[in-house]
């Protein structure tokens, strides 16, 4: 079981509940904007803290409230893609990708630098600044970056959100492959049904 | 327009005593600006009072209670003499301790501004990529912070330069030790026919002044990637 998620938590007057479980490849929460599939993500990544629930990854708690197990986000090993990329602004796209590999243990790394810029193509771009990259570069920058702080699972929120229609098609591709040749699980959340239809293994409505 | 070798020492001395105020108050200014910035806690507003109370407390007021607090009999005064061998009383160290108590409240303000412009979700992001909140603040918040946290000294530092009344309060007013900048203008303007004295000494306030605000400026818009943030 990859993903193994039962979570609730009061946001403002509304309450967002989940649960689902899943094996392998790419898991959506599929829903209209704003049910919270952000929050979701969040409660995962150990950025916002569940009401009450569990979260479990591919066997291993990250979250318990009854048996009072809440991992601390930096140690939960989340490659997490943020839909408005979040690149650091003042480093480099070489430093942006290494941040997470400089911390990363050894044993926990995936790929190093060169195998990570090969697979996503992104080799010209590491003496940019974040600033001077396209829509489709940034978020593939973002991909990297996730990737190559050795991820127990990834957690993708809308990252073709902001792109346009051929840039879409691109990072679906570059998706697809994580998906069909890295064997990390994904959970991936978008509000947009076709691309949900393409991508997903299973989907959790949402919302 | 030629400076007698008395005026360059008033200089001088403005200059050290200033540095040396800023170097001081940067530390202590940068954490309390972090602490009104990205904390929450129990007496924060009277916290944020106080930081600010030398900047509408009468500087008369602010140099009799550093008097009081930091003079040869005041508690703090004795533990620096005999602790740290410092002495404030009729010295310059003492002015330099009066122009950062009264730099303080305009430091930390420039400061938390900078930092409380610092995206919180990018701190998120590095958390999420395995960096410790220390690491996270040392190459996230700190480096995106820095220019505001400059131009923030650089301010402190031009509001050293005027200080007056806190100072010839606590220590006077002494040729080659307490005589800043201002306190000599204000010694010139009694004696009669120093006018030309007066005009050099207020042209150099006017120009060392308007530069530190320039920097300070120019500084603070480069705080975070395409926004303006503003000292003034």
């Amino acid at each position: 079981m990859s993903f193994d998620v039962r979570i609730e938590r009061r946001l403002g007057d509304r309450t967002i509940r989940v649960a689902f479980s899943s094996d392998g490849g790419l898991t959506a929460l599929f829903g209209p904007s704003g049910a919270g599939k952000t929050s979701i993500l969040q409660m995962i990544a150990g950025l916002l803290r569940p009401d009450a629930g569990r979260i479990a990854v591919g066997g291993s708690v990250l979250f318990d409230s009854m048996a009072g197990i809440d991992v601390p986000a930096r140690q939960r090993r989340a490659g997490y893609v943020f839909q408005d990329g979040r690149l650091f602004p003042h480093q480099r796209v070489r430093d942006n990708l290494l941040y997470g590999w400089r911390l990363a243990r050894p044993a926990d790394r995936l790929m190093d630098l060169a195998e990570a810029t090969r697979f996503l193509g992104i080799g010209h771009l590491l003496d940019r600044w974040p600033r001077t990259l396209s829509g489709g570069e940034a978020q593939r920058v973002a991909i990297g970056r996730a990737l190559l702080s050795g991820p127990r699972f990834l957690l993708m929120d809308e990252p073709l959100a902001s792109l346009d229609r051929p840039r879409r098609e691109e990072i679906m591709g570059v998706i697809e492959r994580l998906r069909d040749e890295l064997g990390v699980p994904i959970l991936y959340v978008s509000h947009d049904r076709d691309e949900v239809e393409r991508l997903a293994s299973v989907i959790v409505p949402t919302g | 327009m030629a400076l007698s070798p008395d005026e360059w020492a008033i200089i001088t001395l403005s200059l050290k005593v200033s540095g040396v105020a800023v170097a001081a108050c940067l530390p202590v200014a940068f954490g309390l600006a972090w602490l009104l910035a990205r904390r929450r806690f129990p007496g924060r507003i009277l916290l944020d009072a106080l930081v600010h109370l030398p900047l509408v407390l009468p500087p008369v007021v602010t140099g009799w209670l550093l008097l009081l607090a930091f003079g040869t009999t005041g508690p703090l005064g004795r533990w620096f003499a005999e602790t740290l061998g410092i002495v404030f009383m009729f010295r310059w160290t003492g002015a330099a301790l009066a122009a950062a108590v009264m730099a303080l409240p305009l430091m930390v303000r420039a400061m938390r501004l900078s930092i409380e412009a610092v995206d919180h979700r990018l701190e998120q992001a590095a958390e999420t990529l395995g960096a410790s909140r220390p690491r996270v603040f040392a190459t996230i918040t700190l480096p995106l912070a820095l220019p505001g946290l400059l131009a923030g000294a650089v301010l402190g530092f031009a509001r050293s330069l005027g200080e007056f009344g806190a100072t010839i309060t606590f220590v006077s007013n002494i040729p080659g030790e307490t005589r800043t900048l201002p306190i000599a203008i204000y010694s010139a303007l009694q004696v009669p026919g120093s006018e030309a004295v007066v005009t050099r000494l207020a042209l150099i306030a006017v120009a060392l002044s308007l530069v530190a605000l320039v920097a300070s400026e120019v500084l603070a818009r480069r705080t975070g990637p395409g926004r303006g943030g503003h000292v003034l």
